[in-house]
C-alpha cells in the first residue's frame, strides 16, 4: 500500500512536473466508486443442503474463475472445496464448502513478505499477483487451507479473473461482481446452489438481507478460537 | 525513452505484422503517448483495479486488448503466442517480453482464438 499511497501524494503534490514527464499518467481521473471502508462484506452458508447436492458451488465458481483441472488432484487448484466432516462418536457426519474465509485479521496478509497478500478496505483478502513471488507462506498460514498455487502454465483465463502459473490464489468473493453492483451482487456460488444455502452482503450493515439472517438466527465461524474474525459464516454445523 | 520510440517507429518501417484495431475505434490516447508510456498507464491503472476496485479507468489492458486483438486472416483471434498478436508486433522486434499474459488473457473477452 505503501506505493499506491506515494503516488497519490505525488498526484496531489507535483501534478505540474508530472505533466511534462509523464502526459497523461497522472492527469486521469477515474471515478468509479471502488472499496469502501463502511462496508464488510461477507457470507452466510447454511450447510444443512449440502450433504447431497451436485456440488453446484464449487463448479460455478470454476467456471466463473476459469479454473480449469489438469487432472492432477494433488496439485489442481480448487477455490472452493467441499469438506466432510464425522463425529467419531455419533457417527453423524455433515459437509460444508470452504473457501477462503476473508479474514478481519488474515494470516496470510501477516507473514507475506512482499505485500502481495492484501485486505482491500471492505475486508476482501486478494492475492496481487503482480508482485506475489510464489513463496506460499500464505497457504502455510491459512489456518482453512483456503490458498492454491498455480502449477501449470494457463492460457484464456477469464478477462475478470487472471491467474497463472507460480503465483497463489483464492477465492475473490466475486470482487468484480461487486465493484459493479455492490451491495446488489450475487457471488458465482450463491446464485448457483440450487437450495439457496449461500447469501452475500454487507455484514457493517444492519438492514442488509444477510445482518438480518444473523440477527435472527445466529451462526458460526470455524476455527472461532484463533480470533481472526472471518466474513464467511456458517449454519448447521452441529456435528 | 526516445530510444524506445525510435525502435518502434522501424517496427513499422520493417513492415512487420501490425494488426488494426477494431474497426471504428480510437485510441485512448496519442499514438506517441502510447508507445513511450503504455506500460506506465497499465501499471498506474493495476493499482486502482485491484487495490482500490475501481474498475472503470480507461487505461485498463482488458480495454487495449479488446480492441487492438483482432482476427487474423485465417477468421482466428491470435494469442500471445502467435507472432500475429499485437504485442509481439512490437515486442518481438525489441526482444522485450511481454509478461502480462502468464496471468492475463491475451484475446477479447467472451471470444475463442478459434470461432
Ligand atoms: S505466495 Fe505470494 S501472496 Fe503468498 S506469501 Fe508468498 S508472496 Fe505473499
Amino acid at each position: 500500500m505503501n506505493k499506491l499511497n506515494r503516488r497519490e501524494f505525488i498526484k496531489k503534490t507535483t501534478n505540474t512536473a508530472a505533466i511534462s514527464i509523464l502526459p497523461g499518467v497522472f492527469l486521469q481521473t477515474v471515478n468509479a466508486k471502488g472499496a469502501d471502508v463502511k462496508n464488510r462484506w461477507g457470507m452466510l452458508i447454511d450447510t444443512r443442503g449440502c450433504g447431497d447436492c451436485k456440488n453446484e458451488c464449487i463448479t460455478a465458481c470454476h467456471s466463473e474463475h476459469a479454473v480449469k483441472s489438469f487432472d492432477r488432484p494433488q496439485t489442481d487448484s480448487q477455490w472452493i472445496r467441499k469438506v466432510t466432516v464425522k463425529n467419531r462418536k455419533t457417527s453423524h457426519t455433515m459437509a460444508l464448502p470452504i473457501m477462503c474465509q476473508h479474514c478481519e485479521k488474515p494470516a496470510c496478509v501477516d507473514v507475506c513478505p512482499t505485500g502481495a497478500s492484501f485486505k482491500r478496505v471492505d475486508g476482501i483478502v486478494l492475492v496481487d499477483r503482480h508482485i506475489c513471488i510464489g513463496c506460499r507462506y500464505c497457504m502455510m498460514a491459512c489456518p482453512y487451507k483456503a490458498r492454491n498455487f498455480v502449477h501449470e502454465n494457463l492460457s484464456e483465463q477469464n478477462t475478470i479473473s487472471p491467474r497463472g502459473k507460480g503465483t497463489v490464489e483464492a477465492c475473490t468473493m466475486c470482487v468484480h461482481r461487486i465493484d459493479k453492483d455492490g451491495a446488489k451482487a450475487k457471488t458465482a456460488c450463491q446464485q448457483a446452489c440450487p437450495k439457496n444455502s449461500i447469501i452475500f452482503g454487507d455484514l457493517n450493515d444492519k438492514n442488509s438481507g444477510i445482518s438480518k439472517k444473523l440477527k435472527a438466527m445466529g451462526a458460526r465461524q470455524i476455527r472461532a478460537d484463533l480470533n481472526l474474525n472471518p466474513a464467511v459464516l456458517y449454519q448447521g454445523l452441529d456435528l | 525513452m526516445s530510444f524506445f520510440v525510435s525502435f518502434a517507429i522501424h517496427a513499422d518501417d520493417n513492415n512487420s505484422y501490425l494488426p488494426k484495431a477494431k474497426a471504428g475505434t480510437k485510441c485512448v490516447e496519442d499514438r506517441q503517448i502510447m508507445r513511450t508510456n503504455h506500460m506506465d498507464l497499465i501499471l498506474h491503472q493495476r493499482d486502482k483495479t485491484m487495490r482500490d476496485g475501481k474498475r472503470d479507468g480507461r487505461h485498463s489492458l482488458k480495454e487495449c486488448i479488446n480492441c487492438h486483438v483482432t482476427k487474423n486472416d485465417k477468421n482466428e483471434y491470435p494469442n500471445i503466442d502467435s507472432s500475429q498478436h499485437f504485442c509481439n508486433s512490437c515486442h518481438t522486434y525489441v526482444a522485450v517480453k511481454t509478461d502480462c499474459f502468464s496471468c492475463h488473457r491475451s484475446i477479447p473477452e467472451n471470444k475463442q482464438v478459434k470461432k
